[in-house]
Parts: structure tokens; C-alpha cells; sequence
């Protein structure tokens, strides 16, 4: 089908599209890459009163070094992402899920807040975030905040933005010495959403035992799970034998994932055990080569 | 009130301008406003990938873009490989290896090859799969088009077309 009838506004500014929102409030809705937006408008499950097209603020399409972190604007198409050099240098894990998400073409268009805002649960870069403890700065005309994102998902493409807030930008704190990532994950065909995936971050000591962990899972609930009580049972030992057993079934139990036509709840279970081992196993391998 | 923009457009090296409203999708601006329907349209939700066209040098699904996003833009469709009646060697290779059937997937596939030729000149079988996976086929089978394509390769058939010398 075709998109219904909608106002719409392209403004050039941050600060203007900041005040469009502030008028406009929720009938207003923010148009990215729309790789998901458009879909949405074709099909008329959205008839949004009001686009506003952030697509010319380019002020918003950045990945630069800050406080010696890395921060990401809002409007960074995922392709740029995943082609830029500081992702490739500092956070490989992330080029290694944006190559996951759709497929060229799409990420030519879809940007890294889009997909972020969007909080689709099946989708990767909310789990790599959550992983990574990376920070959201939201703004609208009142004033900057900034959350970390495990508090910006709150449901089912349900995030913690309010009417006339827009997500502006991405920091991700430089990760720890001897740290190893990896993403991966289960799709029925190459470009699907996954059925589950696993970002996993391995920071190991000198003598080769795990002094941190972070393991965040798509798929697997309302929102990216963050598995706190795997990357526990990893901490001080070795990423291996009953230490790695013991993360991986906590991974899954930590995982509410959903039964749809694709697979049941108890079959994203069992590959989220699958997946946790696989990139729990090639993180840590990443982090001792490092 | 209908709001209604002029935008300019150029497609295939020829500047249009063409009076949309803003819900117009780019496909069906180039399909119904300027005439062009080679960029075919499938699924309308950005599955299908028929509707792919460069802009700016990079492809898109046209069905998944707003016409007026592409004010300003430089366009590249289907019928901008050929010249005149000579083919462009890419869908030469298309003919020669069977890489299409019933052809409604072609103007899509033939976009994607163009694309992956013109930044890998010489890619791995590996490599044209995951580009065409972008795009489905439900005819010729995908081998015959990853033949096409690899054929295309080795006759070094994608120097970009002059007006499709676009900045990424």
C-alpha cells in the first residue's frame, strides 16, 4: 500500500527540529532512515498527524573521538558506522552487528538512532549498546539528558523518550585493555531479524581469568536482557569448562523470549544457550589475542 | 490542505522537476511522475528489493524512501545501463548467463551487481551471494544470477556509465 497523508517537515537544524517537536508534541513523529518508519506508513499500522524529516540535519551524522570515548550521532547511517575508522579500530563488536542488520542497501538509508529509537527487541545494536553500558543523550528544547541504555528500553519498541524529545547522540566509553567482543547470532535467512543473538564483551587478566564480563542478548524479551548473573558466574575464572556452562545457562534462564510463527519460546532458549557459548567463546578468544 | 513540494531530480544524468505530495514514495515518483518503470515495485516494504536504485551513488529501496527525501539527489535506475539500444555490458552478461527468467527482480539485481562491481571489481562467490541476498528472486533460482554476475566480473563490464559518475 502507500503512506497516508501526513504534514511534513524537513527542517535543516537541530535546534529546529528541536522547536518543531516542542510544538507539536506526539502528533509529531521523528522520520530517520526510515527503513522501519516507511514500512510501518506503507502498511498505515502508523498515520503519524506529522513527520518531521531529520534527515538533512546533518549535524547529527558524526562518529567522533570524545572524552576519550567514542560518540556517535544520531543520524550516522549504519553503513557509515560500520565503515568508519574509529568502529573499526575501538569497537569492532559494533561493525560486527551493523553487518548483520537488513542488508546494503538498507543500511545505505537506516541510521544508528532510527534503529535505537525504534527499540525493535529483536534487533542487534540495542543489545550491543546495552553490552557496551553505552550512554543516550535525548534533547529536546528544555534542556539535554542523558540515560544509560539499559534504562532507555522499556518495552516492545517502547523506549524512555517523551513527546518533543529526540534521540541526538551515542557515547560509548573506551573498553578495558585485553577486552575481546563478538556478535553473533541466529536468523532463518541472511538480513533477517535474529531469532536470537549475543553480544558478548570478555575482559581478561594477565593470567588469562576473566576480570569482567558483559553479555547482553537480542530476541530474547521486550527489550535487549542484559545477563548479569552469567557474566558473574564468568568473573574471576578461566571462560571455560563449568565457568562457561554455568554463564551459558544462566544467559538463557536470564532470556523471556517470545513464540511467533519462526520459532517457539523454548527453541530461542535452547539457541540462546547455543549463541551465549559461541560468543562468550570467541570474545574471550578476541581478548587474549589482543 | 494537501501539501505539495517541487522537487528536482536527477535521474539517469537528466534533471526533472515534479510537483509531490510528501507521502509519494521515490518508486512511485519514478514510475508514475517521470515515466521510468523499469525500477519495478514488489512488496512496497522494503523486502523484495525490485524498487532498488542508487541515489548518490548508493543503492536504496526506492519504496522505503519519500520522493521529496530525494530533492537534489543524482539517481541511477535501470534504464540508465544501457546506452540507447546497446546494452551495458553487465546486462549483456545477465542474457548470456540465463541470470533472469521471468525478469521482475532483474531491474534490482542488475543494481545491486552494479554496485557491488563498481566498489569490488572482482568479488568471491562468497561475496555476490551476500550482496544479492538483498533481493529475492522467485524463478531463475539465485545460481544463474551469481553466474551472471561473476560473468559480468570477468568481462570487467562495470566502468560506471559517465553520468552515473556520482559522489558516495
Amino acid at each position: 500500500m502507500k503512506p497516508p497523508a501526513f504534514e511534513y517537515v524537513n527542517p535543516q537544524k537541530c535546534d529546529e527540529a528541536l522547536a518543531v517537536l516542542a510544538q507539536h508534541g506526539d502528533r509529531a513523529r521523528v522520520l530517520a532512515g526510515g527503513q522501519s518508519l516507511i514500512p510501518l506508513l506503507n502498511f498505515r499500522l502508523a498515520r503519524p498527524e506529522m513527520l518531521v524529516d531529520i534527515n538533512r540535519v546533518s549535524e547529527l551524522a558524526y562518529v567522533r573521538v570524545s572524552d576519550g570515548g567514542i560518540a556517535i550521532g544520531a543520524l550516522t547511517r549504519q553503513h557509515a558506522l560500520e565503515r568508519s575508522d574509529l568502529t573499526r579500530g575501538r569497537l569492532p563488536i559494533v561493525v560486527e552487528a551493523c553487518r548483520l542488520i537488513g542488508h546494503l542497501p538498507i543500511r545505505h538509508r537506516g541510521t544508528v538512532g532510527g534503529n535505537l529509537a525504534h527499540a525493535d527487541p529483536a534487533s542487534e545494536l540495542p543489545a550491543v549498546m546495552v553490552a557496551l553500558e553505552a550512554e543516550f543523550v535525548l534533547a529536546s528544547q528544555s534542556g539535554r539528558r542523558a540515560l544509560a541504555a539499559a534504562d532507555f528500553f522499556t518495552g516492545v519498541c517502547t523506549t524512555a523518550l517523551r513527546p518533543g524529545e529526540l534521540l541526538t547522540e551515542i557515547r560509548v566509553r573506551t573498553l578495558p585493555p585485553r577486552t575481546g567482543g563478538a556478535f553473533l547470532e541466529i536468523a532463518r535467512r541472511a538480513g533477517d531479524y535474529a531469532l536470537v543473538g549475543v553480544a558478548a564483551l570478555v575482559t581478561l587478566d594477565a593470567a588469562g581469568r576473566v576480570s569482567q564480563a558483559r553479555l547482553a542478548l537480542c530476541g530474547a524479551g521486550a527489550t535487549p536482557v542484559r545477563a548479569h548473573e552469567a557474566e558473574r558466574a564468568l568473573s574471576g575464572d578461566r571462560p571455560e569448562g563449568r565457568a562457561l556452562d554455568e554463564a551459558v545457562e544462566e544467559a538463557a534462564a536470564a532470556t523471556d523470549p517470545p513464540s511467533d510463527i519462526h520459532a517457539s519460546s523454548a527453541f530461542r532458549k535452547k539457541l540462546a544457550r547455543h549463541v551465549a557459548r559461541q560468543a562468550i567463546a570467541l570474545a574471550a578468544q578476541r581478548a587474549g589475542g589482543a | 490542505m494537501r501539501q505539495t513540494t517541487v522537487i528536482t531530480l536527477g535521474v539517469n544524468g537528466v534533471k526533472h522537476e515534479v510537483a509531490v505530495e510528501p507521502r509519494r514514495l521515490l518508486v512511485d515518483c519514478l514510475r508514475d511522475d517521470l515515466g521510468l518503470t523499469g525500477t519495478h515495485i514488489g512488496c512496497e516494504h522494503g523486502v523484495c528489493g525490485t524498487c532498488t536504485v542508487l541515489v548518490n551513488g548508493a543503492t536504496v529501496r526506492s519504496c522505503l524512501m519519500l520522493a521529496v527525501q530525494a530533492d537534489g539527489a543524482e539517481i541511477l535506475t535501470v534504464e540508465g545501463l544501457a546506452q540507447g539500444a546497446t546494452l551495458h555490458p553487465l546486462q549483456e552478461a545477465f542474457r548470456d548467463a540465463q541470470g533472469l527468467q521471468c525478469g521482475f527482480c532483474t531491474p534490482g539485481m542488475l543494481m545491486l551487481a552494479y554496485e557491488l562491481l563498481r566498489d569490488n571489481p572482482s568479488p568471491g562467490e562468497a561475496e555476490i551471494r551476500e550482496a544479492i541476498s538483498a533481493n529475492l528472486c522467485r524463478c531463475t533460482g539465485y545460481q544463474s544470477i551469481v553466474d551472471a554476475v561473476h560473468l559480468a566480473s570477468e568481462r570487467h563490464a562495470v566502468p560506471a556509465p559517465d553520468h552515473a559518475a556520482v559522489a558516495r
